[in-house]
């Protein structure tokens, strides 16, 4: 019984003393949509968590709160983080736009980052990626690598960062192949990896034979895998799911980004901003280009050279809508505002959006 | 050789009506303590994140009744469903269909302002939830149609109606294309308790109202009667003169009502627009506070904070001491387990007996 | 092969773990036991079933192992609800919370690794006949085994002494009991095997359907098969072709997008739950019929009064 005692002594006594040691260091917190486990969008974002303590070492200790959802929680689990000494909160998911702000509002001297949004104040930043870029490299390999003409696309949700992938990939298609067509399935989610792998599925068997995916599973990588025909990747680098069937993938890379906004306020240099970056920041990365002839891969990594240099921009008139109106004309190119709030088609796209 | 025997006490024991939660908790800490020792936890400072660090702090408490509100009124109406014996399943889908109801004012007219705004959506939520839930309800009156299973898809289709609303008619035309609705104007916002202290709103209040009243309802008044014992026979009501189509057509326009309330409560109250998803599972969720509380209204107000406890527990503990989520969501399992094993005590009697004896007795 | 035979294959495959799951289901309801953690035994089954074929690199031995996980899960269950007589539709699920808790934490090693996949059937000459042949002879084990256990169950249930006697436990305990029928013990074995079905369904998840490992990666689909176990009436057959049904909507609202017919996708998705309503409508119309079939001590609990 005596050591009983002591033993619930000494464990108190650490439970009081756990918090005391790490004053000196920047407490950063993540709030995450999913677990880190869905090896999509909430991996990547963790992943770049652990570059940024890989990087930062001794200077930060992080935390994160993982399947966070959109609702009333969000607000109660941004300002637990704040309460617990965070200095600096990334908020990765569109959805927690409001509860940021109104927490934001309460706690000035912390300084918040949400991701993909569009409201920012004085303690609160926005950054978001221009994931797109890459679709329009992956759009000019599958039109070089498609016998039907055809790709199949699965999208998650009809919102404008899909719609923009949707746009770039068949923009980039249609410079080499202008009569190129994309199918499109809703998968009504993010995360449902036997329903993505049905979808890929029922694409196959229309005919497309090229398979690329904005969901977050590798389901359909490993459906194309299994029917033997190419695809690309979404969020990480599927590469194992596909060693024959993978031509590249558009890699979420944050770490980049986590390092300096944390660098930022450890320097006491951080300011709010908005910012929406690219393969030219290193947020956008391609995962090396495999399964084609070197001359399409010669081309791929040409168009991804010039959208780095800026000489390229994927959404450079002259580009039509869907319904046969003119967008933009010709050397002009689309803002940031209407890239962010894109909600409709271009030309070529065989597919009714949904409103 | 050893084994349990449950034996039947001859009426509830009310000794252990009272000893269960104790013995239920006290069992949770241990197997608690155990489960964080293996995970290399400190089971001490765990258990302290899990039950007392969310209770330390003002504010911590607010967002307490703001997690519990929509539990227990929830949970409330399905105790009459429950004990009348309509087993519906579906009250995530009347949660979300009273959401939508009630935010048609504040979204589709967001000019129209004063007093009346709130009462009216809030009525519109409750009708809202009513009439989804009237479906199963008169399927099965009409039809004879299981209600676990129609209640349980017409979940499934309210989430994806409420995706399609907000992604499209309702969507923010400022909000640059992406699945929210307008903010609400504040006289559609359900206003807070104690604002200096924290965001816990009217929606608590309306939860412990709705449990007062089921509880008067079903525990004096002849209504109330005629659930209980349509609940226990069917036969025995019939001959009683009860009707068992009218009180399954009540049952579910009750917690039907209830859950539309908590929708709109939750939609007005804590998050203040419609969005994709508006639930984290609350109607599935409140089917265990429903039995936790014994299916009485009052013991839902205390199984509703236990369970609202539980998952700010859980989140401090991912905190305080980076326990994971996951082995939140395992140890919120548990707790459950050794709740319902705990009240079994209070209607049966455990012996655990040898074979030998037990043949012996039988040889006697 | 070709495009009708593909989508045959394509719904195959959504089918086959919704039956499985559905026809364990059955047989627990069929004894007068209402199990709602369907889909925490299935999880669990297919977080094994995933392990299991990753260390040992074989997925049979994953799929045996995900039958004994779903099985040891079920026990719980059955403990809790026929030994200590707990309400069986919270404890259910409460089974699923924790099940969908303690496969994600059990999974977390395995999350971002490709999985072993079982593969299917090959005879040279049946499975290059055209048309029938790739969905006859070609389909993977866990396809047969499911079509098998719709006819061991069914004929269990209405051609055996021992399906009578399941039967009569599931339609009134108390009669069963005062035969000396072991009513406790007939139910922990209808449990145990309900839970042994939902392991399996999870290891068509895991080694056929996706071979992967992600968290909650059932995504519902127990829920479904509670569904169908009301939809078919309680009958083996029913299941088969509610499962099916429900199956071929699913791709078939998969396809009509892909065509780019311009309905709302939300809509299109939930085309399988609204059909399953209308038809479990137009079935129950009959009511002598259903009456018949449900178990009457569905989720009653039992004790044996001595």
């Amino acid at each position: 019984m005596k050591k009983l005692i002591m033993a619930l002594t000494v464990a108190a006594s650490f439970a009081v003393a756990g918090p005391a040691l790490a004053a000196d260091k920047l407490k950063i917190g993540f709030i995450y949509i999913g677990p880190p486990g869905d090896f999509g969008w909430t991996y990547q974002h963790d992943q770049g968590r652990k570059q940024l303590e890989k990087e930062l070492g001794d200077k930060v200790e992080t935390t994160f709160l993982e399947n966070v959802p959109e609702g009333a929680d969000a607000e109660r689990s941004i300002e637990r983080l704040a309460r617990a000494g965070n200095k600096l909160i990334f908020t990765t998911s569109f959805g927690y736009m409001d509860a940021t702000v109104k927490v934001a509002q309460k706690f000035p001297d912390v300084k918040f980052e949400h991701a993909t949004g569009y409201k920012t104040a004085e303690n609160v930043s926005v950054y978001n990626s221009r994931f797109y870029e890459g679709r329009y490299v992956q759009g000019v390999i599958a039109a070089k690598m498609s016998k039907t003409g055809v790709a199949g696309y699965i999208g998650s949700f009809p919102i404008p960062e899909v719609v923009q992938g949707i746009n770039s990939f068949i923009l980039g298609a249609q410079t080499v192949n202008p009569n190129f067509k994309i199918k499109v399935i809703w998968a009504n989610s993010w995360f449902d990896p036997a329903k993505e792998a049905d979808a890929a599925k029922a694409l196959i068997d229309q005919g497309v034979d090229i398979i690329t995916q904005h969901t977050d599973s590798t389901a359909a990588m490993q459906v194309a895998a299994e029917r033997k025909i190419k695809a690309f990747g979404q969020a990480s680098d599927m590469i194992k799911f596909g060693p024959e069937t993978q031509m590249t993938s558009i890699v979420d890379n944050w770490g980049p980004y986590y390092i300096e906004r944390a660098k930022a306020v450890l320097d006491g240099t951080w300011k709010s901003h908005n910012v929406f970056e690219g393969m030219k920041e290193g947020l956008v990365v391609m995962a090396p280009y495999t399964n084609m002839p070197d001359d399409v891969k010669k081309l791929a990594e040409e168009t991804q050279a010039k959208i780095t240099s800026g000489e390229l921009k994927p959404f450079t008139g002259p580009i039509k809508k869907q319904d046969g109106s003119e967008w933009l004309k010709a050397g002009e190119t689309a803002d940031d505002k209407t890239i962010l709030s894109m909600n409709f088609y271009v030309a070529g796209v065989d597919d009714k959006l949904p409103k | 050789m050893m084994r349990i025997e449950i034996v039947k006490r001859p009426q509830h024991s009310a000794l252990f009506s009272a000893l269960s939660p104790f013995i239920a908790l006290f069992l949770t800490l241990i197997a608690g303590a155990i489960l964080f020792s293996i995970l290399g936890k400190n089971p001490i400072s765990a258990l302290y994140s899990y039950f007392v660090e969310p209770l330390t702090e003002v504010w911590s408490i607010h967002e307490l009744l703001v997690k519990a509100a929509p539990l227990i009124l929830i949970a409330v109406g399905l105790s009459v469903c429950f004990l009348s014996n309509n087993w519906n399943i579906g009250a995530e889908g009347q949660f979300i269909a009273g959401g939508i109801a009630g935010s048609i004012l504040p979204v589709v007219f967001p000019d129209f302002q004063g007093w009346y705004v709130l009462p009216i959506m809030l009525l519109l939520g409750m009708a809202g939830g009513m009439a989804y839930a009237t479906i199963p309800a008169f399927l099965k009156v009409r039809f004879n149609t299981n209600e676990i299973l129609t209640s349980l898809m017409l979940v499934y289709v309210a989430q994806l109606f409420l995706d399609w609303l907000v992604r499209g008619p309702w969507r923010n035309p400022q909000g640059y294309n992406f699945p929210e609705t307008v903010q609400f104007s504040d006289s559609a916002i359900l206003p807070a308790i104690w604002p200096d202290s924290g965001r816990a709103h009217w929606g608590f209040a309306l939860a412990i109202i709705a449990a007062v009243v089921v509880w008067f309802m079903l525990s004096r008044t002849l209504n109330g009667f005629e659930i209980k014992v349509l609940g226990r026979s069917s036969r025995a009501g019939r001959f009683a003169g009860f009707s068992a189509g009218r009180l399954t057509f009540f049952a579910f326009l009750v917690s039907g009502a209830l859950a539309g309330l908590a929708g709109i409560a939750e939609v007005s109250g804590a998050v203040g627009q419609l969005r994709t998803s508006i639930s984290p599972g609350y109607g599935f969720t409140a089917i265990i506070v429903a039995f936790l509380g014994r299916l009485n209204p009052l013991g839902i107000i205390a199984a509703g904070l236990v369970l609202a406890l539980s998952y700010l527990g859980g989140e401090a503990a991912q905190i305080s001491l980076g326990i994971s989520e996951k082995s939140a969501r395992i140890f919120q399992g548990i707790i459950l387990f050794f709740v319902l094993a705990s009240d079994s005590l209070i209607y049966y009697r455990i012996r655990i007996v040898s074979r030998l004896s037990d043949t012996a007795l039988k040889g006697a | 092969m070709t495009m009708f035979e593909a989508i045959l294959l394509t719904v195959a495959t959504a089918a086959t773990p919704l039956l499985i799951a559905a026809l364990g289901e059955l047989v627990v309801e069929r004894s007068g036991v209402l199990n709602l953690g369907v889909e925490g035994m299935m999880v669990m089954g297919a977080v094994t079933g995933f392990a299991v074929a990753q260390y040992t690199g074989s997925a049979w031995l994953g799929m045996f192992a995900a039958i004994l996980a779903g099985a040891a899960f079920s026990l719980l269950f059955g403990f809790l609800t026929l030994t200590l007589i707990t309400n069986q539709v919270a404890t259910g699920l409460a089974l699923t919370l924790l099940g969908l808790g303690a496969s994600a934490m059990i999974g977390e090693s395995f999350v971002g690794l490709p999985g072993v996949r079982m593969d299917s059937l090959y005879i040279r000459g049946l499975t290059d006949i055209p048309y029938v042949g790739r969905v006859l002879f070609g389909q993977d084990p866990i396809f047969y085994i499911s079509i098998l256990l719709t006819i061991g169950v069914a004929w269990f249930l209405f051609r055996t002494r021992a399906g009578l006697t399941l039967r009569a436990v599931g339609d009134n305990h108390t009669s069963a009991h005062a035969l000396g029928v072991p009513v406790v013990r007939i139910r922990y074995l209808a449990v145990i095997f309900g839970g042994a079905c939902a392991g399996l369904a999870g290891a068509q998840l895991s080694l056929v359907y996706v071979p992967q490992w992600v968290e909650n990666m059932t995504s519902g689909r127990g829920w479904i098969a509670l569904a169908l176990v009301v939809f078919a009436s309680w009958r083996p057959w029913r299941i088969l072709a509610g499962a099916y049904l429900f199956g071929a909507v699913t791709i078939g609202q998969l396809h009509a997008q892909a065509l780019g017919i311009g309905v709302p996708s939300q809509l299109m998705s939930s085309l399988p739950y609204l059909a399953t309503i209308i038809v479990l409508v137009l079935i129950s119309r009959n009511k002598r019929l259903t009456l018949m079939n449900t178990p009457t001590s569905l989720g009653k609990p039992f004790v044996p009064d001595r």
